[in-house]
């Protein structure tokens, strides 16, 4: 790890002024950004330490039912929160089935945001990477990348977005609220992460030293919390990141779908809301031939970037899976594996 | 330079300079505090060998900046036991056979202090294999953990119980 200096603003102002100077990088828990630290894949000269910042750590619900979540939240009090498991229990399930308990103790809501692709390349600092390392090329391309983006990817980057979280905030049309030198402002959850085009470094729509404060739930969005689901392909049955994922919340009225959500994750370089998928579900009733002809457009556009033309079909079946449990109901408890393929019943092994 | 931090560890006030912004907890820890017991396995977040409680949660030392944590209640492995009793969970894994060689044990001894204390698992055992996965065995001693997980839980209930009668 590079050495660097530590600092601990005490305000949004003290942080922004020292976030102005060239190589500073926010530092929430740390989970991410010391892990890329220890491979050199990010050598900030300046660390400012933004957990001492005050109001950033509290969820806030408002009289028109829409909440307001601060973004140093840990992912373990937002994933167990009541009102959050009633009214978003796609979020709640999404959480519990990212990282292991110890990092979702740690981990924050604005870091699992900025959170980093895990492409193998990008930590790699002796790989050619686009992204760390702009012009640089991308070993991605014809290396390891079974597990790399079949959407809206571009020659000069693979990678994926690597967040559970991100695909139901990506559903349930979350607004991301951000402060910055220049004031603050609102960003649309999907206008967030970039995709990579030819400028791959360009990872979020954040300018240099905006910081992301809050993410706002409206209240439309707690509507869905009857039929809202989460549901993630993994390698292994838990403490890994999705093969590809899928958010998928419905409102049905007398046997029609009045309004329908669904959002892919391990596919593209940001949480993919799949917008023509939604259309075609709204206004008809549910059935596995909806499902699976909304799969079809959700993935219409997509391609292999290299060996991994199974993700394509693996996306299909996880969206249209997610589509039925959504439709069969939210259970009143998150499962015992959240998000896994698995339905172990109480007390047996899934692995017996 | 130099930055003082005050941190309680295992119910110890300790006043620690840190003239290395670098250093992690688990650095912090071992090196300087002589506090071995939490171990430095992966040091990237993935075994957890680390584990330790800070401010009564369980975390990765390995992936916490100590200067981060200025104020906080640390405990460790060796502030467990209660002189010489073991702590409830110490003594299941023992009962249990929840280890073969011991070098993932603190972590996974402090995880399970951790679970029981959120109280999300109950006694089922696929909750208690999911909320532990965050602990790799290579020795694969899960079936022991798990069992001590749900027994050290239980006692630790009962306890609760008993002391609110």
């Amino acid at each position: 790890m590079n050495r660097f200096d530590y600092i601990r603003p005490a305000t949004l102002a003290e942080a922004f002024a020292a976030a102005a100077q060239p190589g500073s990088a926010y530092l929430a828990a740390g989970t991410n950004l010391l892990d890329l630290m220890k491979g050199a894949a990010a050598r900030p000269d300046r660390v400012i330490d933004i957990t001492r910042l005050p109001g950033l750590d509290g969820i806030e619900w408002r009289p028109d039912g829409s909440v307001r979540i601060g973004a140093l939240v840990r992912n373990s009090d937002l994933a167990y929160d009541p009102r959050i498991q009633g009214a978003f229990p796609a979020i709640s399930e999404a959480l519990l089935s990212g990282a292991s308990a110890q990092l979702r103790n740690a981990a924050t809501l604005g870091g699992n945001l900025m959170q980093r692709t895990r492409c193998p390349y990008f930590y790699d600092v002796a790989s050619a990477c686009n992204r760390r390392a702009p012009g640089s090329g991308c070993d991605a391309r014809d290396g390891e990348n079974r597990l790399h983006a079949v959407l809206g990817w571009s020659e000069h980057c693979i990678a994926t977005h690597p967040s559970d979280l991100c695909v139901p905030l990506v559903a349930l049309d979350a607004v991301v609220e951000v402060e910055g030198p220049q004031g603050p402002r609102e960003i649309a959850f999907e206008a967030l992460h970039r995709l990579p085009g030819d400028t791959p470094e360009q990872e979020t729509a954040l300018t240099p030293g905006e910081l992301i404060v809050a993410v706002r739930l409206p209240a439309e969005a707690a509507a869905f919390a009857p039929h809202a689901r989460y549901l993630k392909l993994r390698e292994r049955t838990s403490y890994a990141f999705a093969v590809v994922s899928a958010a998928a919340a419905l409102v049905i009225e007398e046997g029609v779908i009045r309004h329908a959500r669904l959002a892919l994750g391990g596919v593209a370089a940001r949480p993919w809301r799949a917008h023509e998928a939604e259309a075609l579900l709204t206004g008809g009733p549910p059935s596995e031939d909806a499902f699976a002809r909304a799969a079809e457009a959700a993935l219409a556009a997509a391609r292999p970037s290299g060996d991994n033309a199974f993700k394509i079909e693996l996306a299909r079946r996880i969206a249209v899976r997610a589509l039925a449990r959504a439709l069969a109901g939210t259970p009143a408890r998150t499962p015992a594996l959240p998000a896994s393929p698995f339905a172990p019943t109480f007390g047996a092994s899934h692995a017996a | 330079m130099s930055l003082s931090i005050s941190l309680k560890i295992n119910g110890q006030p300790r006043e620690v300079e840190i003239d290395d912004p670098r250093t992690t907890l688990l650095d912090l820890l071992r090196e300087r505090l002589a506090l071995t017991g939490a171990k430095k396995g992966c040091d990237r977040g993935q075994c957890g060998a680390c584990t330790v409680l800070v401010d009564g949660r369980r975390i990765n030392s390995c992936l916490a900046l100590a200067l981060s944590l200025d104020g906080a209640a640390v405990v460790t492995i060796e502030g467990l036991a209660d002189g010489g009793r073991l702590h409830p969970v110490q003594a299941a894994f023992i009962a249990h056979d929840g280890f073969q060689c011991g070098y993932c044990t603190p972590g996974q001894i402090m995880s399970a202090v951790g679970l029981i204390a959120e109280g999300h698992a109950g006694d089922d055992p696929e909750r208690v294999r999911e909320l532990m996965s965050g602990n790799i065995c290579r020795c694969g001693a899960y079936k022991g953990i798990t069992e001590a997980v749900l027994e050290a839980g239980k006692i630790l209930a009962d306890a609760v119980r008993e002391d609110a009668a």
